[in-house]
């Protein structure tokens, strides 16, 4: 229990999966939540992969974890900018009216 | 190693307590807040990993731009967001069964783990000995050489991002003046200015 392994990290991380999983469920109609849910899961991505680079002693874990957090500040940026466009289009940012985005 | 482990216990626990804050706040804004908080606890387990590069930068980018950005758009869209919670009991069950399986699935895979003996012989990049070579160092050295394209492909992302972002949220109003230095210096000499013959005790007409 005192020992603290590559099993426990793991735990965190899957627990946070989870809860990233779990977000998007439950907050089906705000995007906010449901975008702040998925960086919560490239968060728990990024602790397995600092978690088994440092368990194996191969640095290439850590440089794939900096490329997942490029990405998630890049969907971030996009995710949010299409979210500020639609709600001065529309007024509200409910998700269920959103397929009338498409042409 | 009491210490390492109380300190794991505590990032992780408050970690993983801000990540269902995060989902269950009634306040977005109060999302964002745990949202940060949990980022800087997993750069608190990055830390305890040994991985300090990637802990600083996880405090630099999405503490310091993610959230932020997450916290401006909160704060700039003036939405009820009671409206929005509407329905949030309806979707709990299924999201309550699909977790904990998921949960349960992954946990047992975390628990029945075991490492093949042959894997220490196919490290790629093996960390150097950190009394001589820092976390950084070490990343700087392989980033720089055997990850370039990778590195440059992660910054064309940003920069398709940073466009993407701009173009979409770049809008030209109709009604505001704006000075349009092309208009200006196309201006040809005949429309700007008109030479008038002005008789001696009269004014120009």
């Amino acid at each position: 229990m005192l020992e603290i392994g590559l099993s426990h990290y793991l735990s965190v991380g899957a627990i946070l999966f989870t809860l990233g999983i779990f977000g998007i469920f439950l907050n089906r109609k705000n995007v906010i939540i449901i975008l702040m849910s998925i960086e919560l899961i490239l968060l728990a991505v990024n602790i397995n992969l600092v978690a088994f680079s440092v368990h194996l002693g191969d640095l290439t874990g850590q440089i794939f974890a900096m490329l997942v957090l490029t990405v998630a500040a890049a969907e971030a940026a996009i995710g949010l900018a299409i979210i500020v466009v639609y709600f001065r289009n529309r007024g509200t940012i409910a998700v269920e009216d959103i397929n009338l985005m498409k042409g | 190693m009491i210490i390492q482990s109380l300190c794991f216990y505590l990032f992780s626990f408050v970690t993983v307590a801000a990540a269902v804050m995060v989902i269950s706040a009634r306040n977005p804004v109060h999302s964002v807040l745990f949202l940060i908080l949990a980022f800087f606890n997993a750069a608190g387990l990055f830390v305890l990993l040994g991985a300090e590069f990637i802990a600083m930068i996880l405090v630099v980018v999405y503490v310091g731009a993610v959230a932020v950005l997450f916290l401006f758009v909160v704060m700039m869209l003036d939405i009820s967001f009671s409206e929005l919670r509407q329905g949030f009991l309806q979707y709990l069950p299924i999201g309550a069964v699909v977790g904990i399986v998921l949960l349960a699935e992954l946990l047992m895979i975390v628990g029945s783990w075991v490492f093949s003996p042959a894997n220490s012989s196919f490290k790629l990049n093996p960390i150097p000995d950190l009394t001589k070579v820092t976390n950084t160092e070490a990343i700087g050295r392989i980033l720089y050489t055997d990850y370039i394209y990778l590195f440059q492909g992660a910054g064309m992302v940003l920069l398709v991002a940073m466009v993407g972002a701009i173009v979409l949220t770049l809008r030209s109003r109709p009604g505001v003046k704006k000075q349009s230095i092309s208009e200006q210096i196309n201006r040809p000499t005949k429309d700007s200015i008109e030479i008038k013959e002005v008789q001696p005790g009269s004014g120009a007409q």
